[in-house]
């Protein structure tokens, strides 16, 4: 992919080629795809992976003994294995087939919990969580009597690391806080978090859905007990994600969901698990899925998370400067650390009517409180535009959006 | 009027804009800023149509036995969707109301507004706009 980065200019219009659906129009305009946050789109690659496998690989996995099987196994493990080496996990059974960050989440307070949590433990999360980090651990606190802790936040939308620091006590279980905010785009200090924690032995899960996306995740060097992305959001299909668990954990905590697939011996007096990456994907797994998501780990490989960090940075600071020229325009989330996501306000306009105005002239946001309704509560608002940023937009597309915004203000105010 | 001639007028009114989405939600921005407005003193959260994005107050009363709606809401375009229904049913007997068919919405082009899962779309808004007429029929008849 030498073209791409050639004499250090990233070739964005180049890559964008690779995804069919961005030469759309919406609603008669051009499509200006700037809500990557929600789900990204996905290359020609990953498409052609996941029809391949319908077309000429499809069989079941694990348990045939014919070659259709076996060949797709084989492929599948790689899959795992791609993934493993994405991570840099120590080894690949650590990776978990799940169908996404949510189910990662759900599987980790169900398992941990069960074994791990009793009446008045703490599990410490934070303010800036997605609803799917808070309400998983909500439901076990309520079943076993335990307290939820919240590390709360700053006027810049950063954990406050000295609050934490006096959360983390005897009575903490886990920690569970995300890598990257959804809402804010700030890129929470994850090393120091974990670091922290296992001075006291505590474990920590990293809700990584936002970041896998945007940066290089080293799980060894960050050492989390457990890690979380999707799919879909990795420019793979959705359906699909992966919970990443470090073996002496994944062999301590029980399955999640039970049935054909995960055991060595079933008789009616007891059943015994399969060792592991199996015992936790009970069931036939979404195996074009597995096989998609490793091609689109596959295609970001190939343009290097180093180029594309750089040039969403280089996005991010454009159209925070061009966003921040638009009269009563106001950014939540000023962290000094932060991925290419830009939630905002306006005097005078509902963040809805924006979007709906947007919408008409091709631009595609997300509106409302971004499933992190806490987190609004904290900034007083209903609810933001958000615009998220990833390799394939394009300075020219922030132009369009800061045009249609001023056109929006005009109608609407 | 009736129902079925407010939604032709309605209908005949958004055709004039034909493709042109601008004139069209100017229009409805222009109808929302003369939203007949619930009196503060009923804008409350049991008024409130829930929703995920924009809020909506909705009141109804009972006025020589046809219902009077007054409304209110935090985003202009909401507030213009609002305004459109109580045009068609502000005035009308709550049986009429009950019984209306709301195709008209799809004829002026605001389909997109009707999707279930829409926040706060045109949906929710018209079983709120239906339950208040069952209620009201109830203690008509009561």
């Amino acid at each position: 992919m030498e073209t791409i980065t050639k004499n250090n200019i990233f070739n964005s219009q180049k890559l964008r080629q690779d995804f069919p659906i961005l030469s759309k129009k919406a609603n008669g305009k051009p499509l200006v795809y700037l809500d990557s946050g929600a789900t990204a789109q996905k290359p020609k690659q990953v498409i052609d992976a996941i029809s391949n496998y319908y077309q000429s690989q499809n069989a079941n996995i694990h348990r045939g003994v014919h070659q259709l099987s076996q060949e797709i196994t084989i492929a599948y493990e790689n899959a795992r294995a791609t993934i493993q080496k994405h991570l840099n996990a120590a080894v690949s059974h650590e990776i978990i087939f799940t169908s996404g960050t949510t189910e990662s989440i759900n599987l980790v307070a169900n398992s941990f919990g069960k074994k791990y949590i009793n009446a008045s433990d703490e599990i410490i999360i934070s303010e800036m969580e997605h609803h799917s980090n808070i309400v998983p651990w909500q439901v076990l606190c309520e079943e076993k009597g335990a307290v939820l802790k919240v590390i709360p936040i700053n006027e810049n939308g950063e954990l406050r690391i000295d609050e934490y620091k006096k959360l983390l006590c005897s009575k903490t279980r886990i920690v569970a806080v995300t890598h990257v905010s959804n809402t804010l785009g700030t890129i929470n200090p994850v090393k120091e978090i974990i670091a922290l924690a296992h001075e006291k032995s505590i474990p920590v899960l990293i809700d990584g859905a936002q970041a896998v996306p945007h940066m290089k995740v080293d799980i060894q060097a960050l050492d989390a007990d457990f890690y979380c992305f999707s799919g879909h959001k990795v420019f793979g299909p959705t359906g699909v994600g992966i919970l990443y668990g470090k073996e002496k954990w994944l062999n301590k905590i029980p399955p999640y969901k039970v049935g054909g697939g995960i055991i060595k011996t079933v008789t009616f007096e007891k059943t015994e698990y399969a060792d592991l990456p199996l015992k936790f994907e009970a069931g036939t797994p979404h195996i074009g899925g597995g096989i998609g998501l490793a091609a689109a780990i596959d295609y970001v490989n190939e343009i290097g998370l180093e180029n594309i960090g750089a040039y969403e940075h280089e996005l991010l600071e454009y159209a925070t400067l061009k966003l921040l020229a638009i009269e009563g325009l106001r950014i939540i989330g000023t962290a000094k650390e932060k991925a290419s996501v830009i939630s905002f306000v306006i005097e005078e306009v509902h963040p809805l009517d924006v979007g709906t105005i947007l919408d008409k002239q091709g631009i595609a946001v997300r509106t409302g409180h971004h499933c992190t309704q806490p987190l609004m509560e904290h900034f007083g608002l209903p609810g933001t535009i958000r615009v998220s940023l990833v390799f394939y937009n394009t300075k020219e597309e922030i132009d369009v959006l800061v045009n249609g915004i001023q056109k929006a203000i005009k109608m609407l105010r | 009027m009736r129902i079925a001639e407010i939604e032709n007028e309605l209908i005949e009114e958004f055709e004039l804009f034909g493709d042109d989405w601008e004139g069209k939600y100017e229009h409805l921005i222009d109808l929302g800023k003369h939203l007949p407005l619930i009196d503060k003193q009923h804008k409350t959260d049991d008024r409130l149509i829930k929703g995920c994005q924009s809020r909506v107050w909705l009141h109804s009363e009972l006025y020589d036995e046809k219902v009077v709606f007054t409304a209110d809401s935090d985003a202009i375009i909401t507030k213009g969707i609002v305004a459109i229904l109580i045009r068609v049913f502000s005035g009308q007997t709550p049986e009429e109301i009950m019984q209306a068919d709301l195709i008209f919405i799809d004829d002026i082009g605001l389909k997109e507004h009707l999707s279930p899962t829409r926040a706060n779309g045109l949906v929710s808004m018209i079983k709120q706009i239906k339950m208040y007429a069952i209620a009201l029929n109830l203690s008509q008849n009561s």
